[in-house]
């Protein structure tokens, strides 16, 4: 039985965010007998709602909340209002995500030690290690039901995969094969196996995918001790005397005002919404925002090291069908700063349909170069670049000066530079991705320069010292022992690896860390 | 490997529009006048852009995303996407009927002639070069890159077979049906 909570029902936590890490956290609590409330902004969208057609689904489910950009990055200029491209829906991001699940390395849990002091980047070692976190990952894994893990097998190649590996094969590549994929490739958990639909961004018509919104969530609402509350849009957080959060408000659909009390507030709005929400809580007692004294909510945004080749052959490859994301090459994503840089890169299969080939393949380009490419569509194959950029101070979510939201709460600006680390680390992979396809028979190649934003990373970081960042080992704000970050945005570093799993790992070892210190009357 | 066919199949839609264009134009031709100014219907059935200004924007848009195996017919579905907007929009029909007015007066400047009448398209792109940071420009060429590439018959013409999941995806389609790759 689905639980209702009254608003002034002061034993429940509250959960910000139903996604990888929102969605996951709020499950593993309910399962623990702890009751949740779960506002989610968006509205609750279910597997027969999601369309197989690319702009109709962006307008489904993006978050397209109004937002600014700045710097130097290229996203600033292309879609100078959309920096981020992430789902406003109960379900969050993993309803569009691509089901990559790759566990950090060793080493990238060591960033500042491994790496050394980097110029103009303000690196730091996570407070908690691989060995802590693999028994997490293992359950994460088991959980999500990621292909190459627990005797699961992987899932089939498709084309595109094809030729990526022929070409991995060719240039003497070692390690690569079609993932760790959280798809099913037998039926598993009461979902069904891949039908390789495509339109995997879209949300899954199948159901094969992981994502929280008909896995965690249903399982946590069963329980009887889960709420999601959907179009909930958080606007604050508000504390007691003593500096504990109490209460939480948000706005329904209708921009009634409704106050929420909570025992324990979570934090998982993706990296650019939970950051703008502590900064919008500010108060007489935190003037800089909720647990911002360290000054670093909001900075060190990192969005990985992207960039994307598009190949095109003189005989069809039909990229689109199956998988999107259906294959990896992952020599790259190893420490060897021989290459020119420090951190790695993945290579990953990649394809967009032609209405998105059109946006993004090029952004802003016309004339024949453009089309003739386009003309190909049929003859592409694709790879997506994903690899560890920078964290820099200067890098951040701040408030906008004087644009407001229908709320009048300042919407986000995000300020971005590249650091040169990740142009050469672009440059190398740009490099590499390309051969990879020349091995093949390739006829041309396009650099595709990065898309808006889907790994949003670090803007409430852990760190051991309470001056170097927001959150403890567990997520928990240094500065209000009953306030955590629960999503991507409490990455100290970004690792070369897609983040969701490292979320999930990190939600469930949360979920024992609360119940434990709300057993010992901690919080 | 399944491949598609990409010839152009006569739908009731196709037909209308190549038959109302071809009988503006046998009009023109028995009224004894053959005059770049007559008015194709499908201009004419445009609300906000005016007849003259989209016969120059059918121009230009095609130079911007040329594809010379796709009749005008795609164009100008994209073009009354954009016309329909502008419907609802007075800053947006003065934008595109005085952008298509300075295109004119660009191409007049570099050619003599208006945009429409210059006859190579190298130097048809020169005018647009030479317009390429106007507002008009930015906003043509953005709402273009959606509304052209968003139709499912251009889609087919270029290999690309839309929504599957009502097909069953394509596992028993030939989502790993590539035969030239030997060794993967």
């Amino acid at each position: 039985m689905v639980a209702k909570f009254a608003m002034d029902d002061d034993s429940v936590v509250v959960v910000i965010g139903s996604g990888a890490g929102g969605g996951t956290l709020s499950n593993e609590l309910a399962q623990k007998g702890i009751k949740v409330v779960c506002l989610e902004a968006g509205k609750r969208h279910e597997i027969q709602d999601f369309v197989n057609d690319e702009w109709k689904s962006f307008s489904q489910i993006s978050w397209l909340d109004k937002r600014t950009t700045s710097g130097t990055w290229r996203v600033a200029k292309d879609f100078p209002n959309l920096p981020a491209w992430i789902v406003k829906a109960v379900g969050g991001s993993t309803v569009h995500w691509a089901g990559a699940s790759l566990r950090f390395q060793e080493h990238e849990f060591k960033a500042r030690t491994t790496y050394g002091e980097v110029e103009g980047a303000n690196l730091l070692d996570w407070p908690v290690t691989l060995a802590e976190m693999e028994p997490y990952y293992d359950k994460a894994e088991f959980k999500m039901g990621t292909t190459g893990t627990n005797g699961i097998p992987r899932l089939p190649g498709n084309n595109n995969y094809k030729v990526l590996a022929a070409g991995a094969k060719k240039l003497g590549y070692a390690e690569f094969h079609t993932g760790n994929m959280s798809i099913n490739s037998k039926p598993r958990d009461g979902r069904g196996s891949c039908q390789q639909i495509g339109f995997c961004f879209q949300g899954c018509k199948s159901g094969a995918k992981w994502s929280t919104l008909y896995t965690e969530i249903p399982k946590g609402e069963a329980t009887g001790n889960l709420e999601v509350r959907p179009d909930a849009q958080v606007l604050k957080i508000e504390h007691d005397a003593k500096g504990k959060v109490n209460a939480v408000l948000y706005a329904d659909s209708t921009g009634a005002i409704h106050r929420q009390k909570a025992r324990i507030v979570a934090v998982a709005g993706n990296s650019i919404e939970s950051p703008r929400l502590l900064l919008n809580s500010a108060s007489t007692m935190f003037p800089d925002g909720l647990a911002n004294s360290s000054g670093q909510v909001g900075r060190n945004y990192m969005r990985h090291m992207t960039g994307s080749v598009y190949a095109m052959f003189d005989r069809p490859v039909h990229m689109y069908r199956g998988t999107t994301m259906a294959g990896i090459i992952r020599d790259e994503s190893r420490f060897d700063p021989r290459r020119g840089f420090v951190g790695g890169y993945e290579m990953e299969t990649l394809s967009l349909g032609v209405p998105f080939m059109a946006a993004f393949l090029d952004p802003g380009a016309w004339g024949r170069d453009f089309s003739s490419a386009l003309d190909a569509y049929d003859h592409m194959a694709g790879m997506w670049l994903v690899g560890e950029d920078m964290p820099r101070e200067t890098n951040r979510i701040t408030l906008h000066a004087s644009e407001k939201d229908k709320f009048g709460l300042p919407i986000p600006n995000v300020n971005f530079d590249d650091h040169p680390n990740d142009i050469a680390m672009r440059t190398h992979a740009y490099g590499r991705g390309s051969a990879v396809y020349d091995a093949v028979g390739a006829v041309r190649t396009i650099h595709t320069p990065p898309y808006p934003s889907t790994h949003n990373l670090g803007t409430n970081r852990m760190s051991a010292n309470a001056r170097d960042g927001v959150v403890n080992k567990w997520g928990q704000a240094h500065d209000v022992k009953n306030l955590f970050v629960s999503d991507g945005s409490q990455f100290t570093s970004g690792g070369s690896e897609n983040p969701t799993l490292t979320i999930v790992a990190l939600a469930i070892r949360q979920a024992d860390y609360i119940a434990d210190q709300m057993g010992k009357r901690e919080i | 490997m399944r491949v598609l066919d990409k010839r152009i199949r006569l739908n009731r839609r196709n037909f209308l529009k190549t038959s109302a264009a071809s009988m503006a134009a046998a009009g023109a031709v028995s009224g004894g006048m053959v005059s770049i100014t007559a008015t194709p219907a499908w201009a004419e059935a445009l609300t906000a852009v005016k007849p003259d200004a989209a016969k120059t924007l059918l121009v230009m848009v095609r130079d911007l995303y040329p594809h010379d195996r796709l009749g005008d017919a795609y164009y100008e579905t994209a073009l009354a996407s954009m016309d329909q907007a502008a419907a609802k929009d007075a800053t947006l029909a003065g934008q595109l009927n005085e952008g298509a007015v300075a295109l004119d007066a660009a191409a007049r400047k570099l050619h003599g002639t208006p945009y429409a009448a210059i006859k190579a398209e190298k130097d048809r792109v020169a005018v647009l070069k030479s317009i390429e940071t106007t507002p008009f420009f930015a906003k043509v060429r953005g709402d273009m890159v959606v509304a052209l590439y968003n139709q499912p018959e251009v889609w087919a013409k270029l290999g690309y077979e839309g929504a599957s999941a009502e097909y069953g995806g394509y596992i028993h389609r030939g989502f790993d049906d590539i035969d030239w790759i030997k060794d993967a």
